[in-house]
């Protein structure tokens, strides 16, 4: 899953492309692309026209089939456009396959009944509701619930990550997805999908483009592609009787050429790619998105709500400082430290280790026959007893004092809460009834969340970090990492009110949770990412799903929102911008037997009107085929404030679509005429 | 010294406007001072208006039809009935029902396409009650559309776009009934008549006797100018010497032309609670204004080499010479006003392209009175859709998000330009019973078709001169044509503003799609040009491109 591109070589993907272009000519699948489906419409009337002059021997047979067969390739461009990014998805959707084999499942009773009573059946028939027991080494028919039991599942199928992940019954860690593996122990499951509606089913669909819908900006592009369409019928349809009027006539092939060409058929032919491109960079980043909808929602988002935990700080408390109580050595209260943490295997613990390192030079090992006292939230202490008599503590302010019956002295007492206040948590060490000293221990912001939240400020969108911390912790972790805001103590109804607000004054908001408590946020938010670790119900509420489960990733799907808007826009821009040179390529070539003097519009000095009009097609069709790569890239997106923004793309896409077809009509003109083409 | 006289002209024009707008917003927001309260009070009493009842965009469209048919209807009974109506001292006679048809849906829809004379073929009665009523009631319309449709984009949430009723009465009583009041009187004292009295009979120098039309003249001409409607009181506009007497009146009414168009720009922005965005829209259609009189103004001052030395001065009026003419012929087309003090079919190829421009991309530049605004707001939406996506975000303008179906509405007003234009004009170009309407052959002829049917489409009513347009043929698809010109627009307009209006806006971020800034008015005027102008790029080649070049080369028609 992590590395599709590998099972399908590059040449294998093209050949299916070129074949599918050739496939998706039929009238009901083009139907679809109302711009191409009328492109294909004038090539056969061209062709067929063309043909009867070749057979009724008249003269330009030869010049009106060479202006078919480009429409008809302009055709096939846009088709292998489509093609070829649906076959990206495709080549995705036949790895998902592969793990879904129909296997034989033991079907339970009831939920604390015996596995030996199990009734076995085939996977494709399970329904909602239930209860199937899955030993080691099997795989997990279809989604469901761990309702009994704990165990480590492989989903490796499904994320791509080949760590296993543990699942048990209760609590938010209970949701199985079918197709992945359980390696060790067993669970008891209760089936939650449809038969055919599972996770896999519809990754699988989704990948492969079948149940794509259009998104909202597309379907209205798409109605604005129409309408430019129906205005240039009027003007190719009314040319004729304006043409007469004025003496002159135009050949119906050249009209056909004309209309094609001042059509948009750049963006027309490359809609499909890509949006589809869009949703596949999705699946690249591992995340499955529910709707397009949500895709598109993800590029407007205002507010972005990030929990603190794993998103903005490692999620652990680390050491970042020592301090002795007044007459005790740095480096006695270090040596106590570390003894203390030694046996702890928490983070926390290893980061005081560190800590003390860094003043002691080394750590003494762990003494032989030294017995670790484990934490325990009655005495919230945990240490280490040696063997010669020295009992070493650490632990929380109120435990310590509590443990030796002293008060820290005053300048320590005076530090300890300046490390509250500071959002930190203060440890005291202890050895016997005598306190050496505080632990400073702080939340981590992840190096490089500054930068990232600045880019997001700059691109106009909000932070809210969401915390359960008191408001004095957060506030100094807010300002540390640079959020706009911040929710401290925050419940599930807090989020939700939040949620409401925001929305409230027109904001979209975006989020990520994984709890059934995060369910309602969730729903609510335009956006919502839930965890692929996460229960049920968040992944049922949620419009995305994160299969790596790493709440950064909605940072990501922003981007590539915004990234698949941007594409649109763009080649739009160009497309239209196009227009003007194709017009000054085929209007002098039409009207210059009628009015010579209109040859002063043919600024690009193209050799012949043979030869003007044909340039135009094949740049048409041309350039559809050289942006492909570009529509399936999605167009370069670097952060920063929409009218930079703005200025950039309109300059790129605005100033270089009126330019570049001047120069690429001309370039096609001389190797016509180079190659007595025309 | 042109271009200071030019210069001072925009400035009067944007100082005058921008005072206007000041005045309009209070009295769309209902602010006006007690006593006109009261006196509002009274004519909503006596009409029986509840002005206070807000209107979807729905109801508001069907206010409108309901009232322009109604308006229709009796212009259409006077016109048929003048004859036997008074106030008809020079004993005119009915009109011919295709021609009151045209000249009743002329009329009604801020068109005043004349094909008819009006001394020779219309009462006193009928040019009082029946064309200045309609002058009035048209431009309010207008007036009263613009404010619905501005409200649509820069209120707060909601399902109401204003009364109809009250905006159209505020319009007439306290903007446009004040400034023609005030306009006509100095028109007056210009020399320009307003007598009841009949035609007079005097006896020439050379001893022939000369008919001398006349009539209340004063009235009518000061609100075909304020309120974009452009029909003459004579048949050659404001080239008779009695519409447009001193040099004066021709700065007057000039100003009076683009007037209210331009404060429409200056409200929008103070509407939107953002000067900036109305500034934004007049930098667009300010530039387009300047860029279409340079060159009407180069071509014209150049004159033409195949008749003579120096300026081009045929069809224009020695007392004002090209540069004035120059002037009022980019004003009345950019204005979808139609008046003309010199006869565009004179012009130089050039400057009947720049006019058939202005007119073919839909009265936008300034446009009519509130039809110029939101015209022009089609293309903004068009222009913040199209280019919006490349930020990244649903397109937004001023915090709503343009989507689906605002672009099917918006693509649905666009259609019916190229639909009157193209199509119209094509079949005039080949219906051998149109053709007759065309006067010069060639490309000239072309000219005058298109200019006919671009001034129709746009309500524009202006005339080219050298068409026929008292052909049926043409009175019939000509009136058909202004029909679909202001109503394909003004119904897909209001559901646009009624759809936004139900949007909640979304706060401007760093993030949003900036609307203001020479970036945006560039984006604007391209689209303009690339999506107005373009699809008439191959008529044009045909029509006055054609005899340019041809001109160039010294053939002439």
């Amino acid at each position: 899953m992590s590395h599709p591109d590998k099972l399908t070589a590059p040449g294998g993907l093209y050949r299916a492309a070129i074949r599918q272009s050739v496939v998706k000519l039929d009238p009901r699948a083009l139907w679809r692309n109302p711009v191409m489906f009328v492109t294909a419409v004038v090539a056969a009337m061209t062709t067929v026209l063309g043909l009867r002059d070749l057979l009724g021997g008249a003269s330009g047979a030869g010049t009106a089939l060479h202006i078919s067969a480009w429409l008809w390739l302009c055709v096939l461009f846009a088709n292998f456009a489509e093609a070829l990014a649906e076959g990206r998805g495709r080549a995705r959707a036949d790895t998902l396959r592969a793990t879904k084999s129909e296997t034989r499942v033991r079907v339970l009773p009831g939920v604390e009944a015996d596995p030996g009573t199990g009734v076995e059946t085939v996977s494709t028939a399970l329904k909602p509701g239930q209860i199937v027991y899955v030993a080691a080494g099997e795989i997990i028919p279809t989604d469901g619930e761990a309702v009994r039991g704990v165990a480590s599942v492989n989903e490796s199928a499904i994320t791509g990550e080949s760590a296993p992940v543990i699942r048990e019954a209760g609590g938010d860690r209970s949701s199985v997805t079918g197709g992945t593996t359980v390696v060790s122990d067993w669970l008891v499951i209760k089936v939650t999908a449809e038969p055919g509606k599972s996770f896999l089913d519809r990754m699988i669909a989704l990948v492969e483009g079948a149940e794509r819908q259009k998104t909202p900006s597309e379907i209205a592009l798409n109605i604005l592609l129409v309408g430019l369409t129906l205005i240039f019928l009027f003007v190719v349809v009314t040319l004729p009787a304006f043409a007469s009027y004025s003496g002159a006539t135009i050949p119906v092939i050249v009209l056909g050429a004309l209309f094609v060409t001042l059509i948009p058929t750049t963006i027309g032919g490359l809609l499909s790619a890509i949006g589809i491109a869009g949703m596949d960079r999705l699946v690249k980043a591992n995340v499955i998105a529910k709707s397009g909808r949500a895709v598109e929602a993800a590029g407007d988002v205002d507010t972005l709500l990030l929990d603190k935990t794993g998103t903005i700080t490692f999620g652990n408390r680390m050491a970042d400082a020592l301090i002795p109580a007044p007459g005790v050595d740095l480096r006695r209260l270090a040596e106590a430290a570390a003894l203390a943490s030694l046996a702890d295997e928490t983070p926390e613990g290893k980061s005081i280790v560190d800590k003390a390192r860094e003043a002691l030079g080394s750590v003494p090992a762990l003494p032989a026959g030294a017995e670790a006292v484990a934490f325990t939230a009655q005495t919230r202490l945990s240490g280490l007893d040696l063997p010669e008599g020295r009992r070493l503590r650490k632990g929380a302010t109120d435990a310590v004092i509590r443990l030796t019956g002293k008060t820290p002295p005053g300048a320590l007492a005076a530090q300890v809460e300046a490390i509250a206040r500071s959002g930190g948590t203060p440890l005291l060490v202890a050895e016997g009834d005598q306190i050496l000293g505080a632990v400073h221990l702080k939340d981590i912001v992840k190096p490089g969340v500054r930068e990232r939240f600045a880019e997001l400020r700059a691109m106009g969108i909000r932070t809210v970090m969401i915390t359960g911390d008191n408001p004095l912790t957060a506030a100094a972790i807010a300002a540390e990492a640079g959020v706009d805001d911040f929710l401290a103590e925050a419940t599930p109804e807090m989020k939700l009110d939040l949620i409401r607000r925001e929305q409230a004054g027109g904001r979209l908001v975006a989020m990520c949770g994984d709890g059934s408590n995060d369910a309602p946020a969730l729903a609510q938010a335009d956006v919502g990412v839930a965890m692929n670790a996460g229960t049920p119900a968040a992944k049922e509420a949620a419009n995305l799903i994160d299969l790596d489960s790493d709440p950064t990733k909605l940072i990501e799907v922003v981007m590539v929102g915004k990234q698949l808007l941007i594409s649109r826009g763009a080649l739009t821009t160009f497309s239209i911008a196009n227009d003007v040179a194709k017009y000054f390529a085929i209007l002098p070539a039409i009207f210059v037997a009628a009015y010579p003097g209109l040859g002063v519009l043919n600024i690009m000095g193209l050799a012949s009107p043979t030869s003007a009009i044909l340039s135009a097609v094949i740049f048409n069709a041309l350039i559809l085929v050289a942006l492909v790569p570009l529509a399936l890239r999605g167009v370069a997106y670097r952060p920063s404030s929409a009218a930079a923004l703005l200025r950039r793309n309109l300059l790129v896409y605005g100033l270089g679509g009126l330019i570049v077809p001047f120069v690429g009509i001309k370039a096609i003109d001389m190797a016509l005429v180079a190659l007595n083409l025309a | 010294m042109t271009f200071l006289a030019y210069g001072l002209y925009l400035a009067a024009l944007v100082g005058a406007a921008w005072v206007l707008a000041l005045w309009m917003t209070r009295v769309y927001a209902g602010a006006l001072p007690a006593g006109l309260q009261r006196l509002e009070g009274l004519v909503f009493r006596a009409t029986g208006t509840q002005p206070d009842r807000g209107m979807t965009a729905l109801s508001y469209g069907l206010a409108v039809l309901a009232f322009n048919l109604a308006g229709f209807l009796s212009l259409y009974a006077i016109l048929r009935l003048q004859g036997a109506l008074p106030l008809n001292p020079d004993g005119i006679a009915a009109m011919a029902p295709d021609l009151a048809f045209n000249t009743a849906v002329s009329f009604v829809t801020n068109t005043n396409w004349q094909a008819y004379s009006g001394e020779a073929q219309l009462s006193y009665l009928a040019q009082m009650a029946g064309l200045t009523v309609q002058n009035f009631v048209s431009a309010g319309t207008g007036m009263a559309v613009g404010v619905a449709v501005i409200r649509g984009f820069v209120s707060a949430k909601g399902t109401t776009l204003g009364n109809f009723w009250q905006d159209l009465t505020r319009s007439v009583l306290w903007i446009l009934l004040p400034l023609s009041v005030g306009l006509g009187l100095f028109l007056a004292a210009q020399g320009v008549p307003q007598t009841l009295l009949g035609a007079v009979t005097v006896t020439g120098l050379e001893g022939q006797e000369q008919i001398i039309a006349r009539g209340p003249a004063a009235a009518q001409i000061a609100i075909k100018q304020l309120g974009t409607n452009g029909g003459g009181f004579f048949g050659v506009n404001s080239a008779h010497p009695f519409e447009n007497p001193t040099l004066a009146s021709n700065m007057a009414q000039s100003l009076s032309i683009l007037l209210i168009p331009v404060a429409f720009c200056f409200l929008f922005g103070r509407m939107a609670g953002d000067r900036r965005q109305g500034w934004a829209i007049f930098a667009a259609m300010a530039v387009l204004f300047v860029a279409g009189l340079s060159v009407i103004h180069l071509a014209e001052v150049a004159g033409n080499p195949a008749l003579g030395q120096g300026a081009n001065m045929e069809g224009k009026e020695q007392r004002f010479g090209a540069m004035l003419s120059a002037l009022w012929a980019a004003s009345t087309t950019a204005a979808s006003n139609g008046s003309v003090n010199a006869m565009h079919d004179s012009f130089l190829p050039l400057s009947g392209l720049v006019m058939l421009i202005n007119m073919a991309i839909g009265e936008v530049i300034f446009g009519g009175v509130g039809a110029g605004l939101y015209g022009m707001l089609l293309y903004v939406v068009l222009a913040v859709f199209l280019a919006g996506l490349m930020v990244g975000r649903t397109p937004e303008y001023l915090g709503r998000k343009i989507e689906g179906r605002e672009v099917t509405l918006a693509v649905l007003a666009f259609l019916s330009m190229p639909l009157g234009i193209l199509v119209g004009g094509a079949l005039a170009a080949t219906v051998p019973s149109a053709l007759e309407a065309v006067q010069d052959a060639g490309p000239h002829g072309m000219s005058e078709i298109l200019y006919a049917y671009a001034s129709a489409t746009g309500n524009n009513g202006s005339a080219f001169g050298g068409f026929g347009a008292g052909l049926t043929w043409h009175t019939t698809a000509l009136g058909v044509i202004m029909l679909l010109g202001r109503y394909a627009i003004i119904l897909p307009m209001l559901a646009i503003a009624g759809s936004m209006i139900r949007k909640t806006p979304s706060p401007v971020t760093s993030g949003t799609f900036p609307t203001h800034g020479p970036l945006f008015v560039t984006l604007l005027i391209l689209t303009v040009l690339i999506l107005g102008a373009l699809t008439f790029f191959p008529v044009l080649a045909l029509g006055p491109l054609a005899e340019e070049t041809a001109r160039a080369a010294g053939q002439t028609f």
